[in-house]
């Protein structure tokens, strides 16, 4: 198991490369120059330009910071492979750059944004994990029943619908529709967080956000509970318990239930990595203050110490989540043995 | 949220990978029964597929044809109406069933412009990743060795990013657009094809045939393309089929996030991004595209099951 996870954490490191790498030439490669965009329509003073691109990297600097000029009296152009390794020094000791067009240290805007998105991800999980749990089941044990076409029918629908889209359809719903309908006595927040002077509970914000977050992988999670529960009642031993006159119930709680959640837990965790990648979308729609609303936007501002930053992070925890899944699922089901499986990613 | 890949095991339980060896025991027990003869036989009796056929085959003949009937009827898509202040935003209507944009156009025939355009993105983008996918598997598959290590690191690298994230990303270094669009859709697509592929070589390579042939003096490339390829075309088949509507769905989101196709075009992703600020007063403006978009997708997942369903040849004996 130790070297297992050992080796796990070995894989991280060309990934690590990897990801850092193509952000990097990504970087260098997109139009425009960083330094004039932080001006945008003024004119910067020559001198300030310089020193910000010295402090940002892109000429040469001395060890205290000095700009070193060659014979010339230019200044030197650090090399894109020196930046690249700069930055990698930096990221090791936690030092993720600043902001071009804010100043202000990457790795606070991180701390200050990432809460949100982990706050939302832990309410969706729980919503996917209930939701889609339940669905699954109550649509396997039912099969073909009312219940079970109703099930396939809203995650077949769920699976095939913009997740913005429907979040946008509950904002109209729970929003407006239900407030003017109740002559504004009951309505759900529709965007942001709660402020010192909002009208609602702070929790109601949560709701609508978390369930568009939760919506495709909730329909997902009651499709791989339902087909697994159906392959596990099919079984040699579920016979023998169903010969020994055990009660469906009983069957379903103690023998079917323990063995068919393995592989729904293994997807809900995944999927709780991948919230935690943020959404863009779900943070869009409802102005959530998370991490990929943030990353959005500094993409857009071609603010490239953010998206670096913020995503060399959120790879990390992805990466990290994905190897406490993997290391779960073996103590979950003895059956897997872990120094010969496959890592899948 | 992840999307399981479609050949994994979640409820539309994964044949896709046996079909290939099953397609070559197929081939010789008749002569008249083709293996894609038998899919089709068995895709028509399948309801939902037909439907969702039926459904893609009407969408595409609406946007191939729309400029014969739509400009008559409804409207031209992209000028804006000479009394724009009279016909701005109009409620839906018998005129126009769907109501007109701020700018007095008609909601339902952008809708069936952005068809051309959404669907356009969808295939090409699938299209791409799908031959850059098999490319790449089937170089991973067949060398091995450092190719296949050098390859499957390289694709655990890019299902390592977010993936919405990425393509905007994408994006922003290469500009908006809907060739850009296709090239990143397309290009950050092609991972799970890869595995796939390569995963379906792997199996048939194992085959006699493909060492006779290659005792024969085969070529590696006449090996992949005449042996390895057509034994593992259903799974790709499938797979694309279903690729397409995630496709859409990403062209949705990249165009709604202002990333995707530039206006005056309409996309579906546009139309959406077009009604959200009018949700609270105009709501339907937001709604047609959105329903556009889910009975597509929708047609495209239930095409692909049921292509997984017709041409696998192990469900025909059971």
């Amino acid at each position: 198991m130790v070297k297992y996870i050992a080796k796990r954490i070995l894989q991280f490191i060309p990934v690590f490369l990897g990801v850092t790498l193509i952000l990097f030439i990504m970087q260098n490669v997109v139009p425009g120059d960083p330094i004039k965009l932080i001006a945008g329509e003024r004119k910067l003073d020559p001198q300030v330009e310089l020193n910000l691109r010295a402090t940002h990297g892109f000429i040469e600097t001395d060890a205290d910071g000095k700009i070193i000029y060659d014979e010339n009296g230019d200044t030197i152009d650090t090399p894109l492979w020196k930046r690249y390794v700069v930055y990698l020094t930096n990221l090791l000791q936690g030092n993720l750059g600043t902001s071009y067009q804010r100043g202000t240290e990457v790795t606070a805007i991180i701390a200050q944004k990432y809460p949100y998105t982990v706050q939302l991800a832990l309410v969706a999980i729980v919503i996917e994990a209930i939701v889609g749990i339940g669905a699954g089941i109550i649509s396997a044990i039912k099969r073909y029943s009312f219940w079970d076409i109703l099930v396939t029918l809203v995650t077949s629908l769920l699976v095939a619908m913009p997740a913005f889209w429907f979040g946008m359809l509950l904002q109209l719903i729970f929003g407006i529709w239900l407030k003017d309908l109740t002559g504004g006595v009951i309505a759900l927040p529709i965007s942001g967080v709660a402020g010192p002077i909002s009208k609602y509970p702070a929790w109601t914000y949560y709701i609508l956000p978390a369930c568009t977050l939760a919506a495709v992988s909730t329909a997902y999670t009651a499709r791989i509970m339902r087909s697994q529960l159906l392959d596990v009642m099919n079984q040699d031993y579920i016979r023998t318990a169903k010969a020994k006159g055990l009660s469906k119930g009983a069957i379903i709680r103690k023998h079917a239930l323990k063995n068919a959640l393995i592989p729904v837990v293994t997807y809900v965790g995944m999927d709780f990595g991948a919230m935690l990648a943020g959404a863009i979308l779900t943070e869009t729609v409802f102005s959530w203050p998370g991490i990929g609303r943030e990353t959005y936007i500094a993409i857009t501002q071609r603010d490239w110490p953010i998206v670096m930053g913020t995503v060399t992070v959120i790879v990390c925890v992805v990466m990290i989540i994905n190897l406490i899944v993997d290391v779960s699922y073996a103590f979950l089901d003895p059956r897997i043995r872990l120094g010969s499986s496959k890592n899948e990613g | 949220m992840i999307y399981p890949s479609p050949t994994q095991n979640i409820g539309m339980q994964a044949k896709a990978e046996s079909t290939g060896a099953a397609k070559a025991n197929a081939g010789d027990s008749s002569a008249s029964r083709t293996l894609w003869g038998d899919a089709f036989g068995r895709l028509k009796k399948n309801k939902l597929a037909i439907i969702a056929a039926v459904w893609i085959i009407f969408i595409i003949l609406v946007a191939l044809t729309a400029d014969l009937w739509v400009p008559q009827t409804l409207g031209d898509p992209t000028a804006t109406a000479a009394n724009m202040a009279e016909s701005s935003r109009l409620a839906p209507s018998l005129e126009h069933p769907f109501g007109t944009d701020t700018l007095g156009r008609d909601v339902l025939s952008r809708v069936i412009y952005g068809a051309r355009i959404s669907l356009t993105v969808g295939v090409v983008a699938t299209g791409i990743s799908t031959i850059l996918g098999l490319i790449m598997g089937a170089i991973a598959a067949y060398y091995g060795g450092i190719w296949d290590t050098i390859i499957m690191r390289l694709a655990d690298i890019f299902l390592a990013f977010p993936y919405t994230l990425f393509v905007v990303a994408m994006i922003a270094v290469i500009g908006n657009g809907i060739q850009n669009v296709f090239i990143a859709i397309g290009i950050l697509g092609w991972p799970s094809i890869a595995r796939v592929f390569r995963s379906a070589i792997l199996s048939v390579k194992e085959n006699d045939y493909v060492d006779a042939a290659r005792a024969m003096g085969a070529s590696d490339v006449r090996i992949v393309a005449r042996h390895i390829f057509p034994n593992s075309v259903a799974s790709i088949v499938v797979y694309a089929t279903m690729n397409i509507g995630g496709a859409i769905l990403t062209e949705s989101a990249l165009s709604f996030l202002g990333m995707g196709v530039v206006p005056p075009n309409p996309s579906w992703g546009t139309l959406i991004q077009d009604g959200q600020q009018y949700l609270q007063t105009e709501p339907w403006l937001m709604i047609l595209p959105g329903l556009a978009i889910l009975s597509t997708v929708l047609a495209f997942t239930l095409l692909g099951d049921g292509l997984r369903d017709a041409l696998d040849v192990k469900m025909k004996d059971a």
